[in-house]
C-alpha cells in the first residue's frame, strides 16, 4: 500500500513529474531512437566527413564519418547502463558494510569503519584512473566495478548510524531474543527499514555514476575505445568544439537532460518518501 | 581534549602514511617510466637506461619493497623523490602549490560568499518568483558537469573575442611573461575571469541549496521571533540571528570543499591551461610519473584529513552548543 501512497505523491510533484517523463523520454530515444536512424553506429561514411547536421545525417559526423546520431545515442545506451549498474552495486554495498558494522558494534565496526575512511582518504579519482587504462583489453564491466568501489563510503556511514538506533527497537530486540540468527535480523529488520535512505541514495548515486564516468573518459581513463559512452564522445567533441558544435552540443547537451531528469526523480522521491526531511 | 586531539591527530598521521604507501605501491606495480627512454631515437643503451632509473629510483628491475623502502625513507625525512626526468619533486610540488592556491582563492570564496547569500535570499523570500528562478538555475547549473560548462565558457570566449577582434577575456594559461609590473598584475586578473566563473557557478548552485533549506529550518524557530518581537528591526533580526546559526552546515561543507579543492579543480586547471596540483594528476599519469603520483595521493589525503579537522573547529566556533558538550 505504502509504495502506491508514495507514486501518488511523487506523481503530484511538478518538478517529479517532468523528471519522470524526461527519463522516459531519453530511454526511449536511446533504446528504440537507433532503429529510426538510416545508419548503425558502427557504420562508415567516406563521403562525408566532419559534415554539419543534415537530412541524411541529422546530427551531422564525425572525423572519421560515423554517423553522430547513431554514436550519440550507442553512447547514451553505455552511459544509462553503467549510471544504473553503479548505483546499484553502491548502495547495495552501502547498506550491506553500515549494517552489518552497527549491527554487530565491536572490533567489526572498527575494523569496517577504518576501511570506510581509508577509502575516503585514499584519492579515488587517482585510482580508478591509474587502474583502468590497463583494462584496456578486459570488459568494461570491471570498470563499473571500479567505480562503484569508490561511492559507497559516505552513505554506509549514514546508514550506519541509523542502525545504532534501529538495533534498540523493540520489533529487533525481539526478533534476538526469538533466536534469530543475527545475520537474518539484519536482512528481515534492519535494511528494509531502511529502504526510503537507500532509494532516495541509489536514484541519486545514478546521475553520480554517470557524471563520474563521463569526467574519466573525458581524460581518456573511463570506457576505452572502440567502445563509446557521452563521456568519451564529449571528450572528442571538446577539442573541436568551436569550428564543429555538433560534435560537442548533441553528447554535451543529452548528458545535462539526462542527469538533470534523474536529480528532478531523486529529489521528488526524497520529498515522497520522506515527507520530514528538509536537504 | 589534548590527550583526544593528540589521538585523533595520530590516527590521521597513520591514515595517510597507508593512503600513500598503496598509491605508491599501486603506481610502481603498474606504471612504465622506463617507456619514456625507450622509445628514443637514437636508442639509449639498456645500462645507461638502467643507470638512470636507478638514480631517480625508478627502476623496475630493482625489488618493488626495496624501492619502496628508499622511497618511504626519503618521505620520512620531508623528501620526495625524483620525478620521471630527473627533476626534484618538492620544487614541482611548490610551485604548483601556489599555482592552485592563486586559482582557487578567489573562486572558492565567490561561490561560497554567492552561495549563501542567494541561498539565504531565497528562504526570505520562499515560493516568491526570486526564490523559482534561483531554485531552477542552481539545479539546472548542477547537472552541468564541470567540464562541459568550462569548454562551454571557453568557446563562448573564444567566440566574443573574435567577433570583437581583440582579445578582450583571455581564456588560457595564468598569465603572460612578457609583461612587467602593473601590466602583468592586470593581466593575472584577466586571465583568472574565466577560471574562476567556471569554478565557483558549482559551488554557488550548490551552497544556495543548501543554505536555503537550513534558514528554512531556523526561520521559524523562537529565537528569530523572540528577536523580532522584542523590536529589532527585521533585517537585524535576519542576518545576525538567523542567518548565523544557519551558516554551521554550510561552513562544514565549506571547511571540506577548500581541502578537496586543491587537488579537485582538475578538470578547470587542465582546461585553461593552468598547472597546478590538479593538472598535475593528470600529467604525473600521463607520464608514468611514480614519485609524483606518490607524492599527489599524499597531498590530497592530507588536505582532505586536514579540511575535516578544520571542519570541526569551525563549527566550534560558529555553534556555542558544540563548545559545551
Amino acid at each position: 500500500m505504502r509504495s502506491r501512497v508514495v507514486l501518488r505523491r511523487l506523481l503530484r510533484n511538478r518538478q517529479a513529474r517532468s523528471g519522470c517523463l524526461a527519463l522516459i523520454l531519453l530511454v526511449a530515444l536511446a533504446y528504440l531512437g537507433p532503429y529510426a536512424g538510416p545508419y548503425d553506429w558502427t557504420d562508415k561514411d567516406f563521403l562525408a566527413f566532419l559534415s554539419p547536421p543534415s537530412a541524411d545525417h541529422w546530427w551531422g559526423t564525425t572525423s572519421i564519418g560515423q554517423d553522430m546520431y547513431a554514436v550519440t545515442l550507442r553512447g547514451m545506451q553505455k552511459s544509462i547502463v553503467i549510471g544504473v549498474l553503479v548505483a546499484l552495486i553502491s548502495t547495495g554495498l552501502a547498506a550491506m558494510v553500515g549494517a552489518f558494522a552497527g549491527y554487530f558494534g565491536g572490533w567489526v565496526d572498527r575494523l569496517l569503519m577504518w576501511g570506510v575512511d581509508l577509502l575516503l582518504v585514499l584519492p579515488s579519482f587517482l585510482i580508478i584512473a591509474i587502474i583502468s587504462p590497463r583494462l584496456r583489453g578486459a570488459s568494461w564491466l570491471w570498470f563499473v566495478v571500479l567505480l562503484a568501489a569508490f561511492t559507497w563510503m559516505i552513505t554506509s556511514r549514514v546508514v550506519r548510524s541509523m542502525t545504532l538506533s534501529l538495533r534498540e527497537r523493540e520489533y529487533v530486540l525481539a526478533a534476538a531474543y526469538m533466536g534469530i540468527p543475527r545475520w537474518k535480523i539484519i536482512f528481515r529488520h534492519i535494511v528494509p527499514n531502511l529502504a526510503s535512505l537507500l532509494i532516495i541514495d541509489a536514484t541519486l548515486n545514478v546521475s553520480a555514476a554517470i557524471i563520474g564516468e563521463a569526467a574519466l573518459s573525458f581524460f581518456g581513463f573511463g570506457i576505452q575505445p572502440p567502445d563509446v559512452s557521452l563521456g568519451t564522445l564529449i571528450a572528442e567533441g571538446s577539442r573541436n568544439a568551436t569550428g564543429y558544435p555538433w560534435l560537442f552540443a548533441f553528447p554535451a547537451g543529452l548528458l545535462v537532460v539526462l542527469v538533470l531528469s534523474v536529480n528532478l526523480i531523486g529529489d521528488g522521491l526524497r520529498d515522497a518518501l520522506d515527507p520530514g526531511s528538509t536537504s | 581534549m589534548g590527550k583526544y586531539l593528540l589521538r585523533r591527530l595520530a590516527m590521521n598521521v597513520i591514515l595517510i602514511a597507508v593512503a600513500a604507501s598503496l598509491a605508491y605501491m599501486l603506481a610502481a606495480t603498474t606504471m612504465n617510466p622506463r617507456a619514456a627512454y625507450q622509445g628514443r631515437r637514437p636508442p639509449v643503451p639498456e645500462t645507461v637506461i638502467d643507470a638512470t632509473l636507478d638514480t631517480y629510483n625508478l627502476n623496475d628491475k630493482t625489488p618493488l619493497l626495496q624501492r619502496y623502502t628508499t622511497w618511504a625513507a626519503g618521505v620520512a625525512t620531508g623528501d620526495f623523490g625524483r620525478t620521471w626526468n630527473g627533476g626534484s619533486v618538492n620544487d614541482e610540488m611548490g610551485r604548483r602549490i601556489g599555482v592552485s592556491l592563486r586559482l582557487l582563492f578567489v573562486g572558492t570564496l565567490v561561490g561560497f560568499a554567492l552561495g549563501v547569500a542567494l541561498g539565504a535570499l531565497s528562504a526570505v523570500k520562499q515560493y516568491r518568483p526570486s526564490d523559482r528562478v534561483i531554485g531552477v538555475a542552481s539545479f539546472t547549473i548542477m547537472a552541468i558537469p564541470v567540464f562541459v560548462l568550462a569548454t562551454l565558457l571557453a568557446v563562448a570566449t573564444y567566440s566574443m573575442n573574435r567577433a570583437l577582434g581583440f582579445t578582450l577575456i583571455e581564456y588560457t594559461g595564468e598569465y603572460n611573461p612578457r609583461l612587467t609590473g602593473w601590466d602583468q598584475w592586470l593581466n593575472r586578473l584577466n586571465h583568472l575571469v574565466l577560471p574562476t566563473i567556471s569554478l565557483s557557478l558549482g559551488a554557488i548552485a550548490f551552497y544556495s541549496r543548501i543554505q536555503r533549506n537550513m534558514m528554512l529550518d531556523v526561520l521559524n524557530q523562537d529565537f528569530v521571533r523572540t528577536a523580532m518581537a522584542k523590536g529589532l528591526p527585521r533585517r537585524t533580526a535576519l542576518v545576525k540571528h538567523a542567518l548565523r546559526t544557519a551558516l554551521i552546515p554550510s561552513a562544514t561543507y565549506f571547511a571540506f570543499a577548500f581541502g578537496t579543492l586543491l587537488t579537485g579543480a582538475t578538470f578547470t586547471e587542465k582546461i585553461f591551461a593552468w598547472h597546478g596540483m590538479g593538472a598535475w594528476l593528470i600529467d604525473s599519469i600521463n607520464q608514468n610519473d611514480v614519485n609524483a603520483v606518490a607524492a599527489v595521493s599524499l597531498f590530497a589525503a592530507a588536505c582532505v584529513l586536514a579540511a575535516a579537522f578544520l571542519s570541526d573547529l569551525l563549527v566550534a566556533a560558529l555553534d556555542p552548543r558544540v563548545r559545551v558538550s
